[in-house]
C-alpha cells in the first residue's frame, strides 16, 4: 500500500494507538489554563534537585515513568524511547533515557520535538519494527534562560514580542493496538527561513514553517481546515499565530474557530507572558493533557497537531544568521473510550 | 538642600529615561545600553561637558553609568598631567578601581551566599 | 518571487505587526526609578560628608558608589533587583547599580558550574563589554589630549 501521499506526507495504515500519556508542569504552568488537565504540578521548580538542568531531567523522567504506568505496561515492554529537548546536546533526554533499559533515539527539533517524536514513533510501529514506543519531550524556563538568554537575576526588560519558556514535560506511549486515539498521518517539515533575525520574535520566525507544513498536509490529504475538530500550532504565540493565519489566508486556506496555538492558549492574561508560552514542553503538555483527555471524552475526533521549532543556536544568532524554523504535523483520530 | 535633591532627581531620571528610549526604539539589552552610556560619559568628559553637569546635579550625574565613563576619561587625563604618556594606559582603571573592585568582591560574596531563584512562580 | 525579495517583504510585514514597548508608562517608570536611585546616592553622599567632614569630594564619591554597588549586589542576590528591572527598565540599568547587577547576576547564576569555571569565569559576561569599551574610549580621549 502506498504510504507516501505527498512530498513530505505519509499515512499510517495500521494507525498506531496512543495508549498512555502523562504531563508534569511547573508552578506558573499550574496556574495557567491547563491546570485542570495537567497530571502533576510541581511545588518547586527545582523538583528537589540542585540545578535546573537536573530538575529538567527529573521532570522528563517522571512523565516517562508515569506514562508507561498509565498505559498498563511495564518498562520492559517499551521497545524504543524517542525524544529530545532544548538543552545543549539534549542532555535532559539522554540522561533520562539512561534510567531505562531501552534503546534511545535522540532528536532535536527544538519546540517541534513532540510532533517529531510521535511521527517517528508512529513510523517505527506502522513499519512493524517495534510494538511499544515512548515519545517524550520537555523544557525548563530557568535552564533555557541561562543557556539561550540571560542570567535569571539580571534586571532586563522583556520586549513585548517575547514568549515564556515553560517548565514541564509530556510523554506519550504509542502501541500497535489498544486505544481509540490513533495516529493517522504525518507531514514532516522542511527547514523554512524567511529571514527573521530577532531572537525575541520567535513566533514570526516559525510561522512560515508552520504555513509550509500545514499547506503540504492539506494538499497531500486533500482536506481543508474545516474538516478538523481541532487544529493546533506549537508555540507561535499570539503574534505568531496571527501571522500564521495571514500566511495561510494568502495560500487560500481560511483558519477558523477550530484553530488554536498551544503557546497562546497556555497562560492566563494576568500571568504577564506577553506573547504566551514556548518551549518543547509547551506543545507536549497541551497535547498530553488537554487534547488527549478531550479526545478520550469524544470531544475531538479529528485533530491536527503541528508543533513548531526555531532551529537557532546562541552562536548562530550572534554571528548574524537569521532564525530557521520547522514544523512537523501529526494527524490524530479519536472517539469515545 | 531640597533644591539639590530636586536637581539630582531631574537630571538622574532624565539620563535614565534616555536609556529607556533606546530600549524602546532599538530593542537594546542591558549590555549594549551600559556600553553606550559609558562611552558617552567618557566622550563628554573629554569634551569638558560632563564637569558642569556634575556641578549642577551632583549624584544625578555621578550615579548613572555615564559617571563611570566620565571617571575613566578624567582618570586618564589626570594621570597624563601627573605621569605623562603612561597615563593613557594606567589612568582609567586607577580612577575607577574602587568601583570595579567593589563590583567583583561583592558579586563574589553574594554569589557564594545566594542561589538563583526561580522566576516561574506566578 | 525569489527568496531574498520574499524575505524582505515578510520582514517588513512582521515589523509593522510586532507590538512595541509602550512609551507610557515605561518612560515614566524609568525616569522615576532612575531619579530615585540617584537621590539615594545623594543621600549617601551627604551622610558621609556629614560624618567625615574632612574627607575629599572624590573619596566621598567613591564611597557612595561602593555603597550603591553593595546595595545593588545584595538586592540581586535576594532576587529583588530583577523584579525592579521588569517595570523600571533603564531606570535600573543605567545607574551604577545596573552595572553591579550585571556583574552579580551571572556570578550567582553560573555558580552551579563551579566556582572557578562558573562563578568567576562568567562574572563579566554582561559587563565585560562595558569595561572594554570604557577603557578604549578613555584611551582614545587620552591620546587626543596628549596631542592637543
Amino acid at each position: 500500500m502506498k504510504k507516501k501521499i505527498g512530498n513530505q506526507t505519509i499515512i499510517f495504515p495500521s494507525k498506531p494507538c496512543v495508549i498512555g500519556f502523562y504531563t508534569v508542569g511547573g508552578i506558573k504552568e499550574g496556574k495557567g489554563n491547563l491546570q485542570e488537565y495537567l497530571d502533576f504540578i510541581l511545588e518547586d521548580d527545582n523538583f528537589g534537585e540542585k540545578t535546573f538542568e537536573k530538575a529538567e531531567r527529573k521532570i522528563l523522567e517522571e512523565t516517562m515513568t508515569k506514562a508507561i504506568e498509565k498505559s498498563k505496561l511495564k518498562p520492559e515492554d517499551i521497545d524504543m524511547l524517542v525524544g529530545g529537548d532544548l538543552l545543549n546536546q539534549i542532555v535532559a533526554s539522554s540522561f533520562s533515557a539512561r534510567e531505562f533499559n531501552t534503546s534511545f533515539l535522540g532528536l532535536y527539533g527544538a519546540c517541534s520535538t513532540m510532533a517529531e517524536s510521535i511521527a517517528v514513533g508512529a513510523c517505527l510501529i506502522d513499519g512493524q519494527f517495534f510494538k511499544n514506543v515512548l515519545c517524550s519531550t520537555g523544557s525548563h524556563f530557568s535552564s533555557a534562560e541561562r543557556q539561550y538568554r540571560f542570567p535569571l537575576e539580571l534586571g532586563n526588560q522583556r520586549p513585548p514580542c517575547s514568549q515564556w519558556t515553560v517548565t514541564g514535560a509530556g510523554s506519550t506511549v504509542l502501541s500497535d493496538k489498544g486505544s481509540k486515539i490513533r495516529v493517522v498521518s504525518s507531514t514532516f517539515g522542511k527547514v523554512t527561513d524567511y529571514g527573521i533575525k530577532d531572537v525575541n520574535n520567535m513566533g514570526a520566525a516559525m510561522a512560515p514553517a508552520a504555513m509550509s507544513s500545514f499547506v503540504a498536509h492539506f494538499e497531500a490529504t486533500n482536506t481543508k481546515p474545516s474538516d478538523y475538530d481541532l487544529i493546533l500550532t506549537g508555540d507561535l504565540g499570539k503574534l505568531g499565530s496571527e501571522i500564521f493565519i495571514d500566511l495561510m489566508e494568502n495560500k487560500n486556506y481560511k483558519m477558523g474557530a477550530n484553530y488554536s496555538d498551544c503557546g497562546h492558549m497556555f497562560f492566563k492574561n494576568n500571568q504577564k507572558t506577553f506573547q504566551g508560552a514556548s518551549g518543547s514542553g509547551c506543545s507536549a503538555m497541551v497535547l498530553n493533557s488537554y487534547v488527549f483527555k478531550q479526545m478520550q471524552k469524544g470531544k475531538f475526533k479529528r485533530v491536527l497537531f503541528g508543533a513548531t521549532g526555531a532551529l537557532l543556536s546562541t552562536t548562530s544568532s550572534q554571528q548574524g544568521d537569521s532564525i530557521p524554523g520547522i514544523c512537523h504535523v501529526v494527524e490524530f483520530e479519536g472517539g469515545h473510550e | 538642600m531640597l533644591l539639590m535633591y530636586v536637581k539630582v532627581f531631574l537630571v538622574g531620571g532624565f539620563i535614565c529615561m534616555l536609556g529607556q528610549i533606546l530600549i524602546i526604539k532599538t530593542k537594546m539589552t542591558s549590555a549594549r545600553i551600559l556600553v553606550s552610556f559609558v562611552v558617552a560619559g567618557a566622550i563628554l568628559e573629554g569634551l569638558g561637558l560632563y564637569e558642569p553637569l556634575i556641578n549642577f546635579a551632583a549624584a544625578g550625574a555621578t550615579v548613572p553609568i555615564t559617571g563611570f565613563g566620565r571617571n575613566l576619561a578624567k582618570g586618564v587625563i589626570d594621570a597624563i598631567k601627573e605621569k605623562s604618556a603612561l597615563g593613557i594606559f594606567s589612568g582609567g582603571l586607577t580612577a575607577t578601581a574602587a568601583g570595579v573592585a567593589a563590583s567583583v568582591i561583592f558579586a563574589y560574596i553574594f554569589a557564594l551566599i545566594f542561589s538563583s531563584k526561580s522566576k516561574n512562580t506566578k | 518571487m525569489d527568496a531574498v525579495e520574499r524575505n524582505k517583504q515578510y520582514n517588513k510585514y512582521v515589523e509593522a505587526k510586532t507590538p512595541q514597548t509602550k512609551n507610557f508608562p515605561t518612560l515614566i517608570y524609568a525616569y522615576l526609578v532612575g531619579g530615585f536611585i540617584c537621590m539615594i546616592g545623594q543621600g549617601i553622599f551627604d551622610a558621609i560628608a556629614a560624618i567625615f567632614p574632612t574627607m575629599g569630594v572624590d573619596a566621598i564619591n567613591a564611597w557612595m558608589l561602593i555603597i550603591l554597588i553593595f546595595m545593588a549586589s545584595f538586592l540581586t542576590g535576594i532576587g529583588i533587583y530583577d523584579k525592579i528591572g521588569v517595570f523600571a527598565g533603564a531606570g535600573s540599568i543605567v545607574p551604577i547599580t545596573g552595572f553591579s547587577n550585571s556583574v552579580t547576576s551571572p556570578a550567582i547564576e553560573f555558580k552551579k558550574e563551579g566556582i572557578t569555571f562558573g562563578l568567576c569565569a562568567k562574572m563579566f559576561t554582561v559587563a565585560g563589554p562595558v569595561i572594554v569599551n570604557g577603557l578604549i574610549v578613555s584611551f582614545i580621549v587620552g591620546i587626543i589630549y596628549l596631542f592637543l
